[in-house]
């Protein structure tokens, strides 16, 4: 199904609200009929009750936020999805450094209660809304073990993949500079081995990482897995095992949600960088620094 | 076969996961594991830990590593006080909102000037001074993260109370202060929070566990920290090569 994202309106007017037609990931996610807004507004409530909804702050094109939408979809877990474009650095943007003053995505907005971080987000939403316990479960020793990749994943999975997108793909794109060889190998290596690690330590000889059902962990790691593909560079080729894993969390997550929150990142090759705000693009050239 | 932590003093998380431990009265064997000594990468520990990491967990035939997880684990099975590891849904979210940032921004980062000063020279290596300007840089800014959005108005980090939060962000600014950068100057609010969070925790216990990283910078300018052996010269350059 293919994915489109609505305009959010220019974030210097302030967020607009827009009606739940289309097939975006805001129309099937915002499970806020009409007819209840009408209803509201006969009995005189103001519309900022309306805002009451839960608020998730996306673009899908990070893996925690992919995380994050994925598990709030296959859920049911009613949310506005609002949409701050990372390309055109709308999480720089004054109106979302009110959400979050360190521009990071995922942010969700609960009433007044604004929360970041994709893990913490994860755990909020599992226990709000009361989901299966096999995606966190109660077992002491199955909990610890979601909790330890949880830890280890951000600079064992996250960081290094997110890296291959950037060194093969992005700064090439952004820069106009090619990085070295050398750093790129080294990026690749360190992929290679953590792979492995995750293979040996984490999955095993099990269906999932905590054994026989999907968890919050296989969850994580496989979005971020996938982040090299929007510069088409594939990791599940190494190993079978894991490879057979992807496919039964892609399964257990449902293909059609899966492929549709991977959709900007599928596309992410086709797009103009020329649009890239001038201020945005500077700041990025110094993050890069820590990435040559 | 009681509990085990394998923990080598050296390390923040290490000293993170001992403190508690002995704060809640949590009978434990204390295996020291000394990673620059050579004890790290040995053939008895891998089997017990195949990511060759400290601090680890052995609960019987359990084995857990990262501390973050270890910390939770202990408050779960030990029914620590509520303020550790929160049971309310919001204030729980704020524990694990910080542990997520601390992950990204302040592991990793807080550990170098240990590095750069004693570890790296240790074995002949030199860090060039941009990294070290670097990592001041993003040393300053977390330190402002970390004032503004995580402490700003309240006594602790995630909330009124001490969690696993502070004692995990406490022992990583501990680091740069033992080989003398005094992040706390010129920083009233955070000096403010340090002093709470180590009054709550006790002195003795803190020098208890403190006395070898508070010593190192002493050592290696008497020379009197013994040379990392050669098997365990390989993991000490690739994280040197690690540093941004």
């Amino acid at each position: 199904m293919k994915q489109e994202v609505p305009e959010r309106g220019v974030l210097g007017l302030g967020w607009r609200r827009l009606k739940g037609t289309g097939s975006g990931p805001r129309a099937q996610a915002a499970y806020r009929p009409r007819f209840r807004a009408w209803r509201l507004w006969l009995v005189g409530v103001p519309n900022v009750c309306l805002k009451m909804v839960l608020e998730l702050y996306l673009d899908l094109l990070s893996a925690s936020c992919r995380a994050v939408y994925i598990f709030a979809r296959k859920n049911s877990i009613p949310f506005d999805f609002q949409f701050v474009d990372l390309l055109k650095g709308h999480h720089h943007s004054k109106e979302y450094i009110e959400i979050n003053p360190m521009k990071k995505l995922p942010s969700l907005k609960d009433g007044k209660f604004i929360l970041s971080e994709s893990v913490a987000i994860l755990f909020y939403l599992c226990r709000k809304y009361s989901t299966p316990s096999h995606w966190y479960p109660p077992d002491l020793h199955t909990r610890a073990r979601v909790d330890e990749f949880m830890a280890w994943q951000h600079t064992a999975i996250q960081l290094p993949m997110s890296k291959i997108l950037w060194v093969k793909m992005l700064i090439p794109m952004i820069t106009g500079e090619e990085v070295p060889a050398e750093k790129t190998e080294q990026t690749l290596l360190e992929v290679k081995n953590n792979m492995q690690l995750f293979e040996e330590k984490f999955l095993q000889d099990k269906m999932f990482i905590t054994g026989d059902h999907i968890s919050l962990a296989d969850l994580v790691a496989l979005v971020e897995m996938m982040q090299p593909m929007g510069s088409k560079y594939n990791v599940f080729l190494n190993s079978s095992r894991i490879a057979e894993w992807r496919m039964r969390v892609e399964l257990a997550i449902g293909s059609g949600l899966f492929w549709e929150a991977h959709d900007r990142l599928m596309k992410l090759a086709e797009w103009d960088c020329s649009t890239l705000d001038p201020m945005v693009k500077e700041k990025i050239c110094k993050l890069l620094q820590k990435f040559r | 076969m009681g509990l085990e932590l394998y923990l080598d003093m050296l390390s923040q998380p290490c000293r993170a996961v001992s403190i508690f431990a002995k704060k809640n009265g949590i009978p434990f064997k204390l295996c020291t594991t000394e990673v620059f000594k050579g004890q790290h990468p040995s053939k008895e520990f891998f089997q017990i830990n195949s990511l060759r990491r400290v601090p680890t967990l052995k609960d019987g035939d359990f084995i857990l590593t990262e501390s973050s997880a270890i910390l939770i684990y202990l408050s779960s099975k030990y029914q620590t006080a509520d303020h550790w590891y929160p049971s309310d849904l919001r204030a729980r979210a704020r524990v694990h909102e910080y542990l997520g940032w601390h992950a990204d921004c302040i592991r990793g980062t807080f550990g170098v000037p240990l590095w750069t000063q004693v570890m790296a020279p240790l074995i002949g290596v030199h860090v060039p001074e941009e990294k070290v300007q670097r990592n001041k840089t993003f040393m300053d800014l977390a330190l402002q993260q970390l004032e503004e959005k995580f402490l700003g108005d309240r006594a602790f980090v995630a909330g009124q109370q001490v969690s696993l939060a502070d004692l995990m962000a406490l022992e990583e600014l501990l680091q740069p202060v033992a080989v003398g950068c005094d992040l706390f100057e010129g920083r009233p609010r955070l000096a403010a929070w340090r002093e709470r969070v180590e009054a709550f925790l006790g002195s003795d216990l803190l020098q208890e566990t403190r006395g070898p990283i508070l010593n190192i910078l002493e050592q290696a300018v008497n020379k009197k920290v013994p040379t990392p052996p050669p098997e365990v010269h390989p993991c000490m350059l690739l994280r040197i090569s690690r540093i941004p």
